[in-house]
């Protein structure tokens, strides 16, 4: 067989983390990622798509809650201690959906690395994705790896000032916007970008923007891999989430190696070397500046682009695609064994999978069955500890409770407060001159929580002992909905 | 340096400093950390001169900002005063009633007159205002002068048995014991008669006689049905809350020779402000009238 080999040259490029040369306290080396096209470069342009439309366009969407709520459809109010999401609002008691929802994405994340490994972080981390965008900014600029790496090595001429400059006043225009973007999820978005831009907002918005500019455009536009590899946790946990069955990115040595170019197969002869050609070009477009020949490492943020540059030049050499893939360890070592096995999807069925899939169901139902079923309307009741009774002037005893009613509707409510558990109890509330009696009306405005004080009043021979339970309860008069809460009395002890 | 020692095994200049035959390597500091540190050393130098950090003998240097922890807390209350002023001339002008019946001048009324109630009136009255025996308690609904918010804001104004203000509540009960105006055995009595009149256990007999002492030496202050009487100070003495206890012996004793609680009178020390808050919190704590 002849194989025309002249149709790809090898490049010069060596992993950061030559095995060679590693070292605990080597400079950073730096990269110039090639550009690549592919399946994979086409998918993540799409994620990159819709990540970043996701995170610009939310704070945007309005939806209608009634004149007594605000209509931003995703909102975090921490003035007012209110969580917003479409048709679902939350107080800051119910921030247990918050951490539900945590613990789904974690175990969301063991799910998805037990199966197709790190795709977060190849795909969809912000880190990824802005580094990616950065870089679309960079090669506009500056060209592809050579002319980059030209330019980087050059005097500093004028060009080299002019493009170096307007690349990074285009970084901080994304920088400042994703900052911007980041503040309107908690505020009204029209109204704090009128404020925002006429000075009136307030100094947190602008400190926070300042603050997300300068993280981005350093993490995005300087510190890049050295983020992955030297301050996420996640590289480091994925080695307990991974397994045989897990897909990495894997270079098939057992159909690549012995590798070897063009020069040396033809003085060797071509039936001596395997698929590889030593082309480089995995390392060129590599943003984590690695060679995956060398093997899995924590480095590889499993981005695939590998995948297609390798793709490429074997269509070029006229070989099977593939030689450097997502496999299985599994699939890997029986190839390697000699017998075939292809990776497929059956990868994915196996217990782990299975039980990840089970709890994340489990905790996204309980939530669910939850938020169905929860309570608009709640009571709390404290009460009075300094003193925890009074005796009063007939022989009765007296407890003071500050009762805190929450209309979690936005729309104004009328409730009745009565009590019940002890016989002849009456109640009163401070600044009203109604007489003491059983129950009491209680007006609720829209979405707001009610203080007040009320004194309860029992005659000593009604109580059980020093003791006693009393339950306050809250009943809405127009839907039925109710709440009680089941306090103490506390009397003399003597009877 | 002139000569550089150089580790063979790991290819890194020595310190040259050696410990029984150990060299240490001599592996830089990482950048970033360097960097810090020399950030932070600028930021230390800016610091001291802007900001007082060298002390001297009897003071400090004062920094160039002219920042002094002290202003701040004076220009803190300066700015708590100033957002108060409004409510408190509201205060000023409203009467008790109307501050009463105001929700936002009740709230705040009350809050400022329980951290003027912690100040002033807890070492006597107790924290939660339970009092103690001789010390009334003020969450009842029992009030030996009053409960009502006028009676109240005098008897803060004023105090009780106060020497020092001639508008002062003031009363006293003979000492019928010590003064030998009544026998052992008719204080017994009355006392007795007293308990019965509370609806306690008692001798019915010992009480039957002491009904004739009592209307001639009692009841012109105490009322005949034992009911007390506020303007004079005069405690009820059938309900259920006793000043100095309920016990046989304890009613004797204040008979023989009464105990008299002072209170101070507070309007040459509390502006008029702070004593309607404390008035007004006073009433809030359940009795009021």
């Amino acid at each position: 067989m002849v194989t025309v080999y002249n149709s790809v040259e090898r490049i010069d490029a060596e992993a950061v983390n030559s095995k060679e040369k590693r070292s605990s306290y080597a400079a950073r080396v730096k990269i110039f990622p090639k550009r690549v096209a592919g399946t994979f470069r086409q998918l993540k342009w799409w994620i990159m798509l819709v990540t970043l439309g996701i995170y610009y366009v939310t704070p945007w969407l309005r939806w209608d809650r009634g004149q007594h709520a605000p209509d931003q459809a995703v909102l975090v109010d921490l003035a007012n201690g209110r969580f917003y999401f479409f048709f679902i609002e939350i107080w800051p008691q119910e921030l247990f959906y918050i951490a539900g929802l945590l613990i789904m994405a974690g175990v969301g994340l063991f799910l998805i690395t037990s199966t197709v490994g790190r795709a977060w972080c190849g795909y969809t981390c912000p880190q990824t994705v802005w580094v990616d965008l950065f870089l679309v900014v960079e090669r506009w600029m500056e060209g592809d790896r050579n002319a980059r790496i030209k330019l980087d090595k050059g005097p500093w001429t004028f060009d080299k000032w002019r493009k170096r400059l307007i690349k990074h006043a285009i970084w901080i225009v994304i920088a400042v916007a994703t900052g911007g973007a980041w503040i309107f999820y908690f505020a009204d978005a029209p109204t704090l970008l009128k404020n925002f831009l006429t000075f009136q907002a307030p100094f947190v918005a602008y400190s926070t923007v300042a603050i997300l500019t300068a993280t981005t455009y350093v993490f995005a536009g300087f510190m890049r891999e050295q983020v992955c590899t030297y301050m996420c946790p996640w590289p480091r946990i994925q080695g307990a989430m991974l397994d045989e069955d897990s897909l990495v990115v894997t270079y098939n040595g057992w159909r690549g190696e012995t590798r070897g170019g063009q020069k040396l197969r033809r003085t060797q002869g071509e039936e001596n070397f395997g698929d590889c050609i030593d082309c480089n070009l995995c390392v060129a477009v590599c943003p984590q500046g690695i060679d995956i020949r060398d093997g899995q490492q924590l480095e590889c943020i499993t981005c695939a682009l590998c995948i297609d540059a390798c793709d490429g030049v074997m269509e070029k050499t006229g070989k099977p695609k593939g030689l450097i893939s997502y496999a299985t360890l599994r699939n890997y070592n029986s190839n390697v064994a000699g017998v075939e096995s292809p990776t497929t999807w059956r990868s994915f069925v196996r217990p782990r999978t299975y039980i990840y899939a089970g709890v994340w169901s489990l905790i996204g139902l309980i939530m669910l069955g939850f938020l169905l079923t929860r309570d608009r309307l709640d009571i709390n009741v404290l009460h009075d500890r300094n003193p925890v009774y009074v005796r009063l002037s007939d022989g009765g005893i007296r407890n003071g409770y500050t009762i805190k009613v929450l209309n979690m509707r936005a729309e104004p409510r009328t409730v009745t407060l009565s009590l019940a558990g002890i016989e002849g109890a009456t109640m009163t509330r401070t600044g009203s001159d109604a007489a003491p009696s059983n129950s009491i009306d209680v007006d609720l405005k829209p979405d707001k929580l009610v203080s007040m004080k009320v004194y309860v009043s029992a005659a000593k021979a009604s109580l059980t002992g020093e003791v006693s339970d009393i339950t306050f309860t809250v009943t809405n008069t127009v839907d039925e909905e109710s709440a009680s809460y089941t306090a103490k009395f506390n009397g003399p002890a003597e009877r | 340096m002139a000569n550089k020692e150089v580790d063979k095994l790991s290819g890194i200049e020595t310190t040259g400093h050696e410990w029984d035959g150990i060299k240490e390597l001599n592996n830089p500091l990482p950048r970033w950390w360097l960097w810090t540190f020399y950030a932070t050393c600028i930021w230390a130098l800016g610091y001291v001169i802007a900001y007082p950090a060298i002390p001297l003998i009897s003071s400090a240097t004062t920094g160039v900002l002219g920042y002094s922890s002290r202003a701040e807390v004076a220009d803190e209350l300066t700015n708590a005063k100033i957002a108060q002023a409004d409510m408190l001339a509201k205060i000023q002008s409203a009467s008790l009633e109307e501050i009463r019946k105001d929700p936002e001048m009740l709230q705040f009324a009350v809050s400022g007159g329980r951290s003027a109630f912690l100040v002033n009136c807890v070492q006597c009255h107790g924290s939660g205002a339970a009092g103690s025996p001789g010390y009334p308690n003020l969450n009842d609904d029992d009030w030996i002068w009053g409960g009502k918010l006028e009676d109240i804001y005098v008897t803060l104004k004023h105090g009780i048995r106060f020497q020092w203000d001639d508008d002062t509540r003031d009363s006293l009960m003979p000492a019928f014991g010590a003064d030998e105006i009544l026998e052992r055995t008719q204080i017994n009595d009355i006392a007795e008669y007293v308990r019965q009149l509370a609806g306690l256990e008692h001798d019915g007999e010992a009480a039957t006689r002491g009904v004739a002492a009592y209307v001639e030496n009692c009841a012109a202050c105490h009322k005949e049905d034992g009911a007390g009487d506020p303007e004079q100070g005069a405690p009820n003495l059938k309900d259920a809350i006793w000043h100095y206890g309920s016990s046989k012996q304890e009613i004797a004793q204040q008979i023989y020779k009464p105990r008299h609680g002072v209170m101070p009178g507070w309007v040459n020390r509390l502006d008029d402000e702070t004593l309607k808050k404390l008035t007004v919190y006073v009433h809030s704590l359940g009795g009021g009238e």
